[in-house]
């Protein structure tokens, strides 16, 4: 059985996050991005930065209640993905979601509003930030049992191949859900079945104040799926191009009808695992050593600059305009109101005449 | 613009924070994400970062040991250009919301937000459990010269998935050995042969990425049939029933329903102790966000397998091993749907309710019969749908006969049983002649030797005794 894939390669993985692009120079994908593409993957990275800084400080102000999880450092994953994701493919992750969300172009004001709980949310109100969906944009959530959305992004792949269409599922999960046994069972369906799926860890090496060294035997994620012959690979997370390669191709091979395959993204969340979480468990130390020297932002903002697509006036304009439109969402979110009191019984069963999910 | 750097709120229940160590100083320029103080909560000692870039303008609380309410100002972060101006306006600023807060130690709170205490819900003082008081729908009228066929549960449930099957593309029934092997209950026997391997799928035995997968595949609008061997290997698969199946249409606002079936049998077995013999009713009933269907019958078997595959919600249809041979007169009619949520009176009678469902309404009508003997008539009401729970019908009975006795082979706390009296004690307080009584398993684990065995679960004698106890029935003394 051929092997393509760094699957069965011997060679040391990729030094995780680096800030060293993994990006081969031949005509790379992305060297086929024009400057529009380009601006648009640092806009949306600078854009979710900015979200979750702000909802951080909504957190702080008691606008947002219960668990809250912020992406803030892992921007290039879900960015250099859905820019390879097509019109159809759908997106399901666990409950650091928010970026995926915005990602998959849900609406900042709706998603600020679903965080505050206010009637404009995204689940109007019920979900939180754990739990939001779009049908509209192809995300499923927004779920908050460890793991639980492997299965179900499986499924969603089930779907695209018994209506034998050309879409694929993107299944984002942490280091931390990799141990779940479900997991495991859905990959053996997975490949059993041949579904288009592709599974992105995103290992930002603590599920939530366990290293993964204290919590996996194998540390190397994207070996997980060898017992049921699942390639895969690790791509440095912190750098968007190389996200974007690997997402390329990983999608082309999935897409071509030959099973799923595990993309482990080698990344790191800068704040701890929700907002109540001081992390102790780690050295401030190295927070700083990963912001100064691989933060996916500044890396990417600097090779634009140097390439000649973004000035450095052009990003201070930017990011003006970013801070103002999520000053909005803020702004949005705030002036919405609590759901009516008569939402709370609504909304538990279908009516038995409604056709699911627009089907 | 200057900022306002408040006391942030670090939890849910957090009131108060103590400044254990400021990291900068007044004029210090900071950026976006540095630290600026280590907050001591009363969980943890947290870190307080910047919310933009800028100047530290004045810090107006030391690090010490005084107790700040949250939300309330702790420095002032200035723009650049901006000076002390600048920190004056953005206090004031502050003070003027204050006057609008009803509570005094508000006053200085900072930016107006809107406070959810003050409006905090009115708890209606009984929600009603509103999906299990639907209006049920009409039961359904054949049309006229429906021929009948006498079948057995089996089959009448394999009737229905094939039914089903042809009616819609997007149904499809997955499970352990349901393809090649035809159901370990023989329940799925000739649907490979007719609809392929693509809609009669055989998995491996990984029975809670079943469900999820199962999940998955609803959320995108196909409408799987999941096979659980019995409902005691669905343990393995209760969080994606209850957590992803129920619960995210309520969620996610009403905005994707999940419309699977989990079907599988369910109760007590015969023989095979404690680990395979269980009846798992009141642990779904329990839960919004399903349904819950029970049939004691072929012709309801099939009626109902038919309304839930059909039905856009997740249905849990728990079926009875010991039910699956038994025969009886199916009708033949592509749209014999029951209506869900309506429970069936199999016995028409005065004197008690006996109210069941699965197995044991057959408990019950034998008991009727036997009480019949004795001159009490019996009313006996098959719920079919546990949730929604068709409490009306029980109680309208209940205000007939005065009357009830509940009968299952679940446990006896937090039974069934426990809610149909707990309803009824309150929708029909003045009709009871007597308390109501119930019969269930016995309350351990289900024994393997035969007399142990019979001994846990109900008897029709039991049904009988009372019964009769209900109705102040004495025994002529010899």
């Amino acid at each position: 059985m051929a092997k393509t894939s760094a699957a069965k390669s011997k060679k040391k993985p990729p030094k995780r996050a680096t800030g060293k692009s993994s990006a081969k120079p031949k005509k790379s994908a992305i060297a086929r991005l024009d400057a529009t593409a380009l601006t648009d993957i640092w806009r949306d990275m600078a854009r979710i930065r900015r979200f979750e800084e702000r909802c951080g400080q909504v957190y702080a102000m008691g606008q947002i209640g219960g668990f809250c999880h912020l992406y803030i450092g892992q921007e290039a994953v879900v960015v250099g993905l859905q820019k390879v994701a097509q019109n159809g493919d759908q997106v399901v992750t666990g409950y650091r979601d928010h970026a995926h969300m915005l990602a998959c172009g849900m609406d900042a004001k709706r998603v600020m509003a679903e965080l505050t709980g206010r009637a404009d949310g995204y689940s109007g109100g019920k979900g939180g930030s754990m739990h939001m969906f779009s049908i509209e944009k192809n995300f499923y959530g927004g779920h908050g049992i460890v793991g639980a959305q492997v299965p179900i992004g499986t499924g969603l792949a089930f779907a695209n191949r018994y209506r034998d269409n050309d879409n694929i599922s993107f299944t984002y999960f942490g280091d931390g859900a990799a141990n779940q046994g479900q997991v495991y069972e859905a990959f053996n369906m997975a490949k059993l079945w041949h579904l288009p799926c592709v599974y992105v860890i995103e290992n930002n090496r603590y599920a939530m104040g366990t290293s993964i060294d204290r919590a996996s035997s194998q540390t190397d994620l994207s070996q997980r799926g060898a017992s049921f012959d699942i390639d895969g690979e690790q791509v440095d997370g912190m750098d968007v191009e190389a996200v974007y390669e690997a997402g390329q191709r990983a999608a082309k091979r999935v897409r071509a009808g030959n099973g799923p395959y595990i993309l482990e993204m080698l990344t790191y969340r800068y704040r701890g695992h929700s907002m109540s979480d001081p992390a102790k468990y780690r050295k401030r130390e190295e927070v700083d050593k990963v912001r100064s020297e691989t933060d996916p932002i500044k890396i990417f903002e600097s090779r634009l600059i140097e390439r000649g697509i973004m000035s450095e006036a052009d990003i201070r304009a930017e990011r003006e305009t970013i801070k103002g439109d999520i000053e909005a969402a803020v702004d949005f979110a705030l002036d919405s109101p609590l759901p009516a009191e008569s939402e709370l019984t609504t909304d538990v069963l279908a009516p038995a005449e409604e056709v699911s999910n627009g089907h | 613009m200057a900022i306002k750097i408040l006391m942030p709120a670090l939890s849910p229940t957090m009131e108060t924070g103590k400044i254990a160590q400021w990291l900068v100083s007044e004029n210090d320029a900071v950026a976006s994400g540095d630290i600026l103080a280590e907050i001591e909560t009363d969980k943890a000692i947290v870190e307080l970062e910047a919310i933009d870039d800028g100047v530290i303008g004045k810090i107006l609380f030391e690090a010490g040991p005084d107790l700040i309410d949250v939300n309330k100002p702790i420095a002032v972060l200035l723009a650049d250009g901006e000076d002390a101006c600048a920190v004056a306006a953005a206090l004031d600023e502050g003070a003027a919301p204050a006057a609008s807060q009803p509570e005094a130690s508000q006053q200085d709170a900072g930016p107006e937000v809107p406070c959810t205490k003050d409006e905090a819900l009115a708890v209606p003082a009984v929600v009603e459990t509103a999906v299990a008081q639907v209006e049920s729908a009409p039961d359904i009228v054949l049309p006229e010269g429906t021929p009948f066929r006498e079948i057995a549960m089996r089959e009448a449930l394999r009737d229905a998935l094939a039914e089903e099957m042809r009616r819609d593309d997007d149904v499809f029934i997955m499970g352990e050995e349901v393809a090649e092997y035809e159901g370990a209950y023989k329940v799925t026997q000739g649907l490979l042969d007719e609809f392929g391997g693509k809609r009669v799928i055989d998995t491996p035995i990984t029975e809670h990425a079943i469900a999820g997968l199962g999940v998955g595949a609803a959320f995108a609008g196909l409408k799987p049939v999941i096979e659980f061997m019995t409902f005691n290997f669905a343990m393995q698969a209760i969080d994606q029933i209850i957590n992803s199946a129920a619960k995210t249409r309520y969620m996610s606002g009403g905005q994707i329903s999940c419309p699977i079936v989990f079907r599988g049998p369910n109760g007590v077995a015969s023989r095979v102790a404690a680990q395979h013999s269980q009846d798992y009713s009141s642990w779904y009933a329990h839960i919004p966000g399903l349904i819950v269907l029970s049939p004691s019958n072929a012709a309801d078997a099939k009626g109902l397998l038919k309304a839930a595959i059909r039905d856009p919600n997740p249905v849990v249809f728990l079926e009875h091993e010991l039910l699956y041979g038994q025969t009886g007169d199916v009708p033949d009619y592509d749209d014999f749907a029951l209506p869900i949520g309506r429970a069936h009176i199999a016995r028409s009678g005065s004197d008690v309710t006996l109210v069941s469902y699965a197995r044991g309404v057959s408990a019950c009508l034998q008991a009727a019969d036997a009480l019949a003997e004795i001159g009490l008539q019996a009313e006996v009401i098959d719920l079919r749908s546990l949730r929604p729970l068709d409490v009306a019908t029980v109680v309208a009975s209940v205000e007939k006969t005065n009357r009830m006795v509940t009968v299952e082979e679940g446990w006896p706390i937090c039974s069934i049983g426990s809610e149909l009296a707990a309803q009824v004690q309150r929708r029909a307080f003045d009709a009871l002649d007597a308390p109501i009584e119930s019969i269930t398993g016995a309350d351990v684990p289900m024994p393997y030797a035969e007399n142990l065995e019979r001994l846990a679960l109900p008897q029709v004698e039991q049904i009988v005794e009372a019964a009769k106890r209900a109705a102040y029935f004495r025994d002529q003394v010899a």
